[in-house]
């Protein structure tokens, strides 16, 4: 990983810096001391690190607009951060930035259930909005992995997904509006309580965005009637084409199921030890959940049992009520988990065309073999969302890095077959070069074009997502 | 008038282009001024690729709707967010492409549950104002490689680069569905009964209201057993209206197909507006209008309405309650999209002027 030399005039400038700060912020929401900023230095993308100059803790969108206008004039890098759990670096700093984080503004502002939204401060936990709701009967559809932590902004920064986006879709079929603040200061009301946006969709590409355009400080979200009840059925393959064929019939069928999970057999094996769900020896399993009323999820099992019979199935299980619709997902849940129990591992996110599944598996094992290294895959197959943990061992020497060229020559591999580098976790620093696989010089010039126009002079998460031989004139412009 | 058959085609128009151009899909949306120098793309037309089993299309840009649609239907599947069509006020002779419905974002009476057209986007080339070729998205579901240009184009209306191929999710056919109809409500209890609607697990895929005929249509679609069981509970929740019924498949479709098209509103000298509103308000808003004719779908958060012509119904639509889109006037003195406040509008000069730096595009649309 290439990281570029931190600015020395910009460190200097910190006691200036800190003293400014002062003035708009609560001596509580500035952290300066080293032992302070450590929990800052990487986000869950733990193989990178650095320490940033300092971080500020803003309680309102007054005071991140005050911190950002004394930023802009003194051109200091703003690293944005949610809650800090980016797979990818997206919230990685570098040695001359400000981390800006928004974890102290966590409130529900409005909940409106007539119009079906809620207004909620960026800081709260994904998690956290579902909870707010949920006593009228409500929630908030994209669920990451890990709702419990992650925030509403770096949910909005990344355009996350989930395990039921296959119904629901992600962060940006959910969000409705934002409150926006611009690294010169100003503060933008986007979209709102109304279903489309007014003229050009700013809303879309602030979304995902990685935190480079702006500091997302409040959201309006969709919130959604909760179904009547939901259920799996698990089904066991011999091979991991049958079951790629199950999706793809699934789908074809009319069926929408909220989630179909894949596991291969080196995945149910590292489960099994550890969360002994008793799952099926196979090479291959599925777990496609329905919702509605008991007789709806069992008129829609009925038609994915007749799908599933006919392709041989090694196991059938359905889940007749919550107890047996706990154990099925048990294993699944605890599959990152299980993994860790065995290796340091790399998850990549890479998505592909639903029918490539069976060819790109195949291939992920022939290199698994050439680069010495296990592969376990466990993804969201109705959207081709792959998420292949590659396992290595942190203190070999060397391993990290071979995993790495493994990774990306799969990402690589999900590109050629028409899919992309990433579906849910973002680019950050962790795929940062190799967008020249997927894009062409001028399809990253049209995406640097928009950041120049919120951003002119390259200072929010100025180093990631773009390769940084595209981005290096931009940055320097400024770098004083 | 330019009629490119290839991308090619269209790089070499628009990096020779010095004088403004018009970008025509088939003339359906809106209709460029006369006079103005027209760049069509009625002739980069065809299907690219199908994937029944991975719910996805790539077409060229031209594509006419119908042939998309009749394509999908071989296979039983369909554009879940079944575009409006109000051609019938633009041009009678005009036939929607594929690329025109997503340049302007055209999402139907399903857009309540499943999304709008911007949701089912999921790739586009495209040429710019300068004649480079730019590609964003890809085919498949879930990609957040970079930043989403494909849903900024969603309802660009031509004015950001002109789309040359478009890939997008489609859905299988629901296999039935069935409207339930309340007859007699006025505009404030139907929004109530809407509301209702939507606070349910029964997962409502249209809910309108007629004003003229008091009627309120609720529909659900699905697998049989399914629909009939959501009815037989949504009409349990509405049983305190007495007058209420139920309309089966052919009916419920024959409805809705109506609503896609207008053909309750009557064209005639009238401007044409479209409102799209925080439900709640709506029935608020309608009163201060003075529509000569008008309904609501989207449970509310869309009204489409005839004004007497020279009048700006926007500045009934108070700031943060959404927004109005004239479709067809004869006064200059309207303009189709809704005014935003200075610093929006400065960061969406500045995109477009990213686009189109020779300002070329469009440029008869303050969008």
């Amino acid at each position: 990983m290439d990281i570029p030399l931190a600015s020395t005039s910009r460190i200097e400038k910190k006691p200036e810096l800190v003293e400014a700060l002062k003035k708009v912020l609560p001596a509580s929401s500035i952290l300066e001391d080293k032992a302070e900023t450590l929990a800052y230095e990487c986000d869950a993308l733990t193989a990178y690190r650095c320490p940033p100059m300092l971080v500020v803790l803003p309680e309102t969108t007054a005071q991140v607009s005050e911190v950002l206008k004394l930023c802009h004039k003194m051109n200091i890098p703003v690293i944005p951060r949610g809650s800090g759990t980016s797979l990818a670096g997206g919230a990685m700093p570098s040695a001359d930035s400000v981390v800006l984080g928004v974890s102290k503004m966590n409130s529900v502002l409005e909940t409106d259930y007539r119009n079906r939204f809620i207004r909620v401060q960026s800081g709260l936990t994904n998690i956290g909005v579902t909870n707010a709701v949920e006593d009228n009967g409500y929630f908030y559809a994209p669920d990451p992995s890990s709702q419990l932590a992650c925030a509403i902004a770096g949910n909005i920064g990344m355009n996350s997904g989930g395990a039921h986006c296959l119904k629901y879709g992600v962060t940006s079929n959910n969000l409705l509006g934002v409150k926006l603040v611009t690294m010169d200061g100003q503060i933008l009301e986007i979209g709102g309580a109304a279903f489309d946006s007014n003229g050009l969709d700013l809303l879309s590409v602030v979304c995902g965005s990685e935190g480079q355009l702006g500091v997302v400080t409040e959201a309006t979200l969709r919130i959604l009637h909760k179904p009547e009840g939901a259920l799996p059925v698990l089904i066991g393959f011999n091979s991991n084409e049958i079951a790629g064929q199950c999706v793809s019939n699934i789908i074809k069928a009319g069926i929408l199921p909220v989630a179909i999970e894949f596991m291969d057999r080196p995945c149910i094996e590292a489960t099994e030890t550890f969360s002994c769900a008793g799952y099926p020896d196979c090479e291959a399993l599925l777990i496609v959940e329905v919702e509605g009323s008991l007789d709806e999820i069992d008129e829609q099992i009925d038609k994915i049992m007749v799908i599933a019979k006919s392709l041989d199935p090694t196991d059938l299980r359905r889940a007749k009520d919550e107890e047996q619709a706990n154990r099925i997902w048990l294993g699944r849940k605890s599959a990152f988990g299980a993994m860790g129990q065995i290796a340091d591992y790399m998850c990549l996110d890479g998505t592909i065309p639903v029918n490539k599944l069976p060819y790109v598996l195949k291939c992920i094992g022939e290199m698994s073999k050439t680069y010495g290294l296990s592969v376990a895959n466990v993804f969201h197959a109705g959207d081709g969302n792959m998420h292949p943990l590659i396992l290595y061992d942190a203190n070999k020497p060397g391993e990290l890095t071979k995993c790495e060229e493994f990774g990306a020559e799969i990402l690589r591999l999900c590109v050629e077959v028409g899919g992309c580098l990433t579906g849910e976790h973002g680019v950050g620093i962790e795929k940062r070069e190799l967008m020249d696989y997927q894009f062409t010089a001028d399809d990253i010039d049209a995406q640097l074009r928009i950041k120049d126009v919120f951003d002119s002079k390259w200072l929010l998460n100025p180093l990631k997502v773009f390769p940084l031989h595209h981005t290096e004139a931009r940055r320097m412009a400024f770098n004083c | 008038m330019f009629f490119p058959s290839s991308e090619i085609e269209v790089v070499a128009i628009l990096s020779e282009a010095k004088e403004p151009l018009s970008v025509a899909g088939g003339n359906t949306r809106v209709l460029a001024p006369s006079g103005s120098k027209i760049i069509s793309t009625s002739k980069l037309s065809g299907v690219i690729d199908y994937e029944p089993g991975a719910l996805t299309m790539i077409a060229k840009a031209g594509t006419p709707l119908s042939e998309i649609q009749k394509t999908l239907n071989s296979e039983g599947q369909c554009l879940a967010f079944d575009p409006y069509n109000w051609s019938r006020f633009i041009n009678k002779k005009g036939s929607s492409t594929i690329g025109g419905v997503f340049a302007a974002n055209v999402s139907g009476s399903s857009r309540l549950r499943v999304g709008a057209a911007r949701d089912f986007l999921l790739g586009i080339r495209l040429v710019d104002g300068l004649g480079n070729i730019i590609q964003n998205g890809g085919r498949v579901m879930k990609n957040v490689t970079g930043y989403d240009l494909v849903k900024l184009f969603a309802g660009s209306w031509g004015t950001l680069g002109i789309l040359t191929e478009v890939s997008f999710k489609v859905l299988p056919k629901p296999e039935t569905e069935a409207t339930i109809v309340i007859h007699g409500l006025n505009d404030q209890l139907a929004l109530d009964a809407m509301i209702d609607a939507t606070a349910t697990p029964f997962d409502v895929s249209g809910l309108a209201h007629f004003p003229k005929q008091k009627e309120t249509m609720i529909r659900v679609e699905g697998f049989e057993n399914s629909v009939k069981y959501r009815v037989e509970r949504l009409m349990e929740i509405f049983k305190q209206y007495r007058e209420i019924n139920t309309l089966d498949a052919d009916k419920s479709m024959q409805v809705w197909r109506n609503i896609s098209l207008l053909s309750s509103l009557k064209s005639n000298n009238d401007d044409l507006w479209r409102l799209s509103v925080k439900p709640t308000e709506s029935t608020q808003i309608v009163q201060k209008t003075k529509f000569n004719d008008y309904f609501y779908d989207w449970g509310g958060g869309l009204i489409w309405g005839l004004a007497s012509p020279n009048q700006d119904v926007r500045e009934h639509v108070p700031a943060g309650y959404g927004h109005g889109t004239c479709l067809q006037t004869k006064s200059e003195r309207i303009p189709m999209f809704h005014p935003y406040d200075g610093t929006i509008s400065g960061i969406k000069e500045g995109i477009r002027k990213s686009f189109d730096p020779k300002q070329i595009l469009n440029q008869y649309l303050v969008i």
